[in-house]
């Protein structure tokens, strides 16, 4: 073999190598940029890096699960001034609002000049956590609680309803979910989930997940949550794993001494997807304020059902009188928030009173 | 000098890389759909094959002279890499405009055939530097040429012509070309390319 064969090869590699870094150095920075958040909040950047990365330097943390490849579209922000135009990389992940508003990914756009962005208020309170589970617990043959200890930070302050997002460890892929536990309690975070099949993540929790694992969350994010300043009856419809942000809520009142006048109407297709049933109807016995009315749409015989039967559309509305002075709150399948909806228009409840967390 | 001149013209029009070689297509089908578009991205090529002929003839001396020739595609590959990266950096910081409108198409000049076809010519041909500046600046021109004539086709085209659905956008652009590349046969025996 020859010598110089490989001499060449590394050579020539070095050699590249410098003077691309000798270039990167010359023309690659182009002195400090402003990024403006939410108008309010300026931070100086040096280098070239990604919106997504600069963001997350300054420990603002965009929801993101492909970890900036421009292939999950999660991390949109709005972009008011600067960032160029739209990449062909942003093109699949936009609608024609979306493009107008000028919103983009942020994985995929430059801190080159000076930029504006807008992002929801939450964000910035969102931080990463590294957690531990501590309990995990079957409610129902396919719904499991899933308890976390904050270890680092240590506290998490979260409004009754918002949602946390879990990073299943080693094929990246992130999912939210609702935070089921009591606000007051911040040292240790709740979840929810319902095992769907195929789900890369909830296939994750419910059988490889284990008490002692840690897992890293991030949140909390979302804009459903309980209108804490409200004085307004309440009337809550939740269905499957929808539970968790009501709990959330209805931990909030409790503590409170239940304020507020609550229905709280929860649907499932028979008994055995019912859970946390006790736990409930003890809260309603103990405060009048507060009613519990799970309904069934297709009660198998041995279940002994003597509660009410029918979609939770037809229940709602055979039980609910006006509404226009009340709230909403819905959690469930998209399908299911829709219907009830039409249902809830059709009782005069405003459309601004009404707050949904559609679980997709 | 006339043998240079030769050269240049021949691999513009008789040898022309694009329409007599094929090579290229990929972004010659994608970024002809505006003038001026194409005139950027033709430039781009001129610069990184003239460059990266220009690099790559001492390297591959220095090859000749270790007996090391078997490398050459790999050593090619890395300079050229090399030259669209800085490139890249270039366009980014001076004209981001240009470097937005090429998108995904300016790290892929690295893998347009053009690039390393003008190399691995010289190399066959046995060229000296002069000619082998010539011929690489040439047959870059002549890319640069079937672009803007493609792309000034296609663009008059989407105004005027009635083009059927099916045909549309691509469809007719590589009809287009195969036309262009029949016309520029006529030039065979222009001027030699040796």
């Amino acid at each position: 073999m020859n010598v110089y064969v490989p001499i060449i090869i590394v050579g020539v590699l070095v050699v590249i190598t410098l003077l691309l870094i000798l270039a990167d150095k010359l023309i690659g920075s182009s002195g400090e940029k402003v990024l403006t958040v939410n108008k309010d909040t300026k931070i100086p950047v040096t280098d070239d890096d990604t919106l997504l990365n600069t963001l997350s330097k300054e420990k603002i943390f965009i929801p993101s699960a492909c970890g900036g490849k421009a292939t999950c579209g999660l991390c949109k922000v709005k972009v008011v001034e600067g960032g160029g135009e739209v990449k062909p990389t942003e093109e699949p992940f936009l609608n024609d609002r979306e493009r107008q508003e000028g919103v983009r990914l942020s994985c995929q756009v430059k801190v080159r000049d000076n930029i504006e962005i807008d992002i929801p208020k939450e964000l910035l309170f969102a931080k990463e956590y590294k957690t531990e589970v501590v309990e995990m617990k079957e409610l129902t043959y396919d719904i499991n609680l899933v308890r976390l200890k904050l270890i680092e930070p240590d506290t998490m302050e979260f409004k009754p309803g918002q949602y946390a997002q879990l990073k299943v460890p080693g094929i990246e892929v992130i999912r939210a979910y609702s935070i089921a536990s009591n606000p007051k309690e911040t040292d240790h975070i709740e979840f929810i989930i319902r095992m769907v099949p195929k789900g890369k993540a909830t296939t994750y929790v419910h059988k490889a997940l284990e008490v002692g694992d840690n897992v890293i969350v991030t949140g909390p994010y979302g804009d459903f949550y309980l209108q804490e300043d409200s004085n307004k009856d309440m009337i809550c419809i939740a269905g499957g794993s929808g539970k968790a942000p009501i709990r959330s809520i209805l931990h909030y009142l409790r503590d409170r001494g239940m304020p507020r006048k609550v229905k709280y109407f929860f649907g499932a297709r028979s008994k055995k997807d019912l859970y946390y049933t006790e736990e409930f109807e003890e809260l309603a016995k103990e405060f009048p304020n507060f009613e519990y009315i799970p309904a069934l749409s297709d009660p198998q015989p041995e279940d002994d059902w003597d509660g009410e039967v029918g979609l939770i559309t037809d229940v709602v509305d055979r039980l609910t009188g006006d509404l226009s002075d009340s709230e909403a709150y819905l959690c469930g399948s998209p399908g299911m928030i829709d219907a009830c909806n039409v249902v809830l228009e059709k009782h005069n409840l405003p459309e601004q009173q009404c707050f949904y967390d559609k679980f997709s | 000098m006339g043998h240079l001149i030769e050269i240049f013209i021949s691999s513009i029009l008789n040898n022309n890389i694009a329409l007599t070689f094929i090579l290229g297509m990929c972004p010659l089908i994608a970024i002809s759909t505006t003038v001026k578009n194409a005139k950027g991205m033709g430039l781009a090529v001129i610069f990184v094959v003239t460059i990266t002929a220009i690099i790559n003839y001492p390297i591959y001396s220095l090859l000749k002279a270790t007996g090391t020739t078997q490398l050459n595609l790999l050593v090619f590959i890395i300079t050229i890499a090399a030259t669209v990266q800085f490139l890249e950096m270039f366009l980014e910081k001076f004209i981001p405009k240009m470097y937005n409108a090429f998108g995904i198409f300016l790290p892929l000049i690295t893998v347009n055939c053009v690039v390393l076809a003008v190399s691995l010519f010289f190399v066959n041909r046995e060229y000296t530097f002069a000619e082998t500046v010539s011929f690489s600046f040439g047959s870059a021109v002549g890319w640069f040429v079937a672009i803007v004539l493609l792309a000034g086709i296609r663009e008059k085209m989407a105004k005027k012509s009635d083009v059927p659905k099916g045909l549309a956008g691509k469809g007719i652009a590589f009809i287009i070309l195969g036309i262009l590349s029949l016309a520029f046969i006529g030039f065979t025996g222009l001027a030699s390319i040796q």
